[in-house]
């Protein structure tokens, strides 16, 4: 079996910071670090490998310096990497990176089952898992919390939707986009360190694909983003003291007001 | 033509509430651009009273399409559907729910659509000149919002925020259309197969609760949780927990909220003893009304609360349960 684990390098959300006067993103000084949830991703495919057996490749669309989230997930136990990178690619919106990422699997030729994270902790859209299935034609499955079997080309799951979960069978090849709880990702090893060390990542290009330059970048991009802005934080707490029991009564007969009145 | 349209959500032939939210931002939408209000629901068996709900709640035509392989929602027979109506009826624009069904059918459809998909809006408005479709949502865990738009691909699409708006009152009297269409032959061309489906524990569905009680490390011992429990019971309110309390094992990991938890946006977010740190923040700080009890005036969750009540949560909490054990002012 071939899988495909497709992984993002993002700012670490924790430092993100925004600069009061211009309010813009701080990038300075932040550190670009494998999307955190994409780690489900990996281990979702590692234990597919252990289970079934598999030849597992890691794709990641982005500047150069995304080798570095390639190779931690090499480190990891991931067979291949290969990077998606070219000048033209840059500011594509989920539409045209799925464009492109669509592109890259099909160079890669025919996989079973290609596994993305949930979303990005970035653009936190949870949009390209579903949008590159499509552009591959293939089936997908969102939201996967559960692989239970894969037997005669057909792979059994759970998926996590609003009060419960849901039971699924795909025919494969096709996508999968799996939430936290697929299992705790594992930690790089040693030996996976020493590979990832030493393993020539190789790039694709727009030359590599032969994409149509009006479906990629931010030509490409149907979206725009128009504006970016800190949101005004409205909320103006009122504040009430319980040290005394009579201000305690009164701070909590506020509070049952409070509900009351914004009848929440 | 070129309407303004939602994708209305059913379960057992019953019309979800979700898609009631939705009619509030398309008639918003519809009024401010002169454009019709039309809905559209895939299922089985979908009961006629909800769809005239859809036309009593705002809708001025719905189209209905029908067949089993639809009773549930699969994503290849639901893009089926949906692109057959982007076909046929040419919409301006298309809302979804940013629930599991809305965030998996829209990139599916806007991929082949060739067009953009906004996700998770928490804002649409009609931009004044060009009358194009302005979608602000949250970005980076809620630390920036950015406003997006489609200029020239159409359908513009979004989906939106379940509860970030009410929903759209009955209205006696209004009238419209209702359309029901055979579904097209790709229908059954699924490579995807429903197995069943099995409810959730509480802790499952804390995204999906309307009120959340969170227990932060002032509540200092796992006994103690049965006192947040009590007061989570009485409001109908489902329990979660900041990653100090999971991690000291008081509670099971999904309740954790936050950052590496999860995130959630309920009507009413009530903190015991959380402190407010940024990483907790991130998965909460969108809920719709914020409460916090903490005994240090200077928590940062105080930062972001409408009310907050600064003293021991264990001198406050029994007053509170005592009260509305009381039956006083329950909502
Ligand atoms: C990478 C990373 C990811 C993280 N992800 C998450 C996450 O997803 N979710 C999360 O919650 N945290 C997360 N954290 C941890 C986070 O930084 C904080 O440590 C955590 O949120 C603090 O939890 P707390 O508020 O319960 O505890 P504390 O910060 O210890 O706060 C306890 C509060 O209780 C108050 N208090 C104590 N006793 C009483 C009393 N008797 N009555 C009233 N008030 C009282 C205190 O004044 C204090 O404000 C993450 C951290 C890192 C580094
Ligand atoms: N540039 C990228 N390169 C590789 N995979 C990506 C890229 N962007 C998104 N993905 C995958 O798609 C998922 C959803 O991302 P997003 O739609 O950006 O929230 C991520 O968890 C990744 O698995």
């Amino acid at each position: 079996m071939r899988i495909a684990v497709c992984i993002k390098q993002v700012p670490e959300t924790k430092s993100v910071k925004m600069d009061p006067e211009t309010r813009t993103v701080i990038r300075q000084g932040v550190q670009s670090i494998i999307n955190p949830l994409d780690l489900y991703a990996v281990e979702a495919a590692l234990e597919l490998k252990e289970r079934y057996g598999a030849q597992v490749t890691a794709v990641s669309m982005g500047p150069p310096q995304a080798v570095s989230a390639l190779k931690e997930a090499v480190a990891m136990g991931i067979d291949e990497a290969v990077l998606v990178s070219d000048r033209a690619f840059a500011g594509s919106d989920t539409w045209a990176t799925s464009h492109i990422l669509a592109g890259a699997l099909k160079k890669l030729g025919a996989f079973d089952l290609i596994l993305c994270g949930e979303r990005a902790t970035d653009g936190d859209t949870g949009q390209v898992g579903p949008e590159t299935a499509a552009a591959l034609d293939l089936p997908v499955i969102t939201y996967v919390n559960h692989i239970h079997e894969l037997r005669d080309g057909i792979l059994k799951v759970s998926r996590l939707v609003e009060g419960g979960t849901e039971k699924l069978s795909m025919r494969l090849p096709g996508v999968l986009t799996v939430v936290k709880e697929i299992g705790e990702p594992r930690l790089p090893t040693f030996r996976g360190k020493l590979k990832a060390k030493g393993l020539e990542i190789p790039t694709f290009t727009l030359e590599t694909l032969q994409l149509d330059k009006n479906r990629i970048g931010l030509k490409g991009s149907p979206t725009r983003v128009v504006k970016i802005f800190q949101p005004e934080i409205v909320r103006s707490c009122e504040m009430l003291p319980a040290e005394t029991e009579e201000q305690t009564v009164k701070a909590v007969d506020s509070m049952l007001a409070f509900l009351e009145d914004k009848a929440v | 033509m070129n309407n303004i349209w939602i994708l209305a959500e059913q379960d057992a032939g019953q019309i979800k509430s979700v898609s009631y939210e939705l009619l509030t931002r398309g008639r918003k939408l519809a009024e401010k651009s002169g454009r019709k209000l039309c809905a559209m629901v895939f299922g089985h068996n979908i009961f006629e009273d909800g769809l005239n709900g859809l036309i009593a709640r705002g809708a001025e035509r719905v189209v209905a399409v029908e067949a089993p392989e639809l009773a549930h929602f699969l994503v290849e027979p639901y893009a089926a559907c949906t692109l057959e109506l982007i076909n046929k009826y040419r919409p301006e624009i298309i809302l979804a729910a940013a629930g599991t069904t809305g965030r998996t059918l829209m990139p599916y459809v806007a991929m082949t659509a060739n067009t953009g998909l906004t996700a998770d809006c928490t804002e649409l408005d009609i931009e004044d000149g060009t009358g194009l479709l302005l979608q602000t949502r949250p970005a980076i865990g809620g630390n920036i919002m950015a406003t997006i738009k489609c200029p020239e691909r159409r359908p513009q699409m979004s989906t939106v925020r379940p509860k970030s708006t009410p929903q759209s009152p009955r209205q006696e009297g209004r009238t419209g259309e209702i359309i029901r269409l055979q579904a097209p032959a790709e229908v059954n061309k699924t490579r995807v197969f429903y197995d069943g489906f099995e409810p959730g524990t509480e802790e499952m569905n804390l995204q999906d609760a309307e009120r959340i009680v969170v227990v932060g490390r002032g509540i200092k011992k796992a006994e103690n949780i049965k006192l947040a429990r009590e007061l989570a019971d009485l409001l109908g309110a489902a329990l979660g927990a900041s990653r100090e309390v999971v991690d000291r094992g008081w509670l099971s990991y999904p309740h954790q909220i936050g950052l590496s938890g999860k995130t959630v946006t309920p009507k009413l977010y009530i903190g015991l003893g959380v402190s407010g740190a940024i990483q907790h923040l991130a998965g909460m700080q969108t809920s719709e009304r914020i409460i916090a009890i903490n005994k240090d005036p200077e928590a940062q969750i105080f930062h972001v609360a409408d009310f907050g009540i600064v003293g021991d949560l264990f001198d406050v909490l029994p007053v509170l349960i005592e009260k509305l054990k009381k039956g006083e002012k329950i909502c």
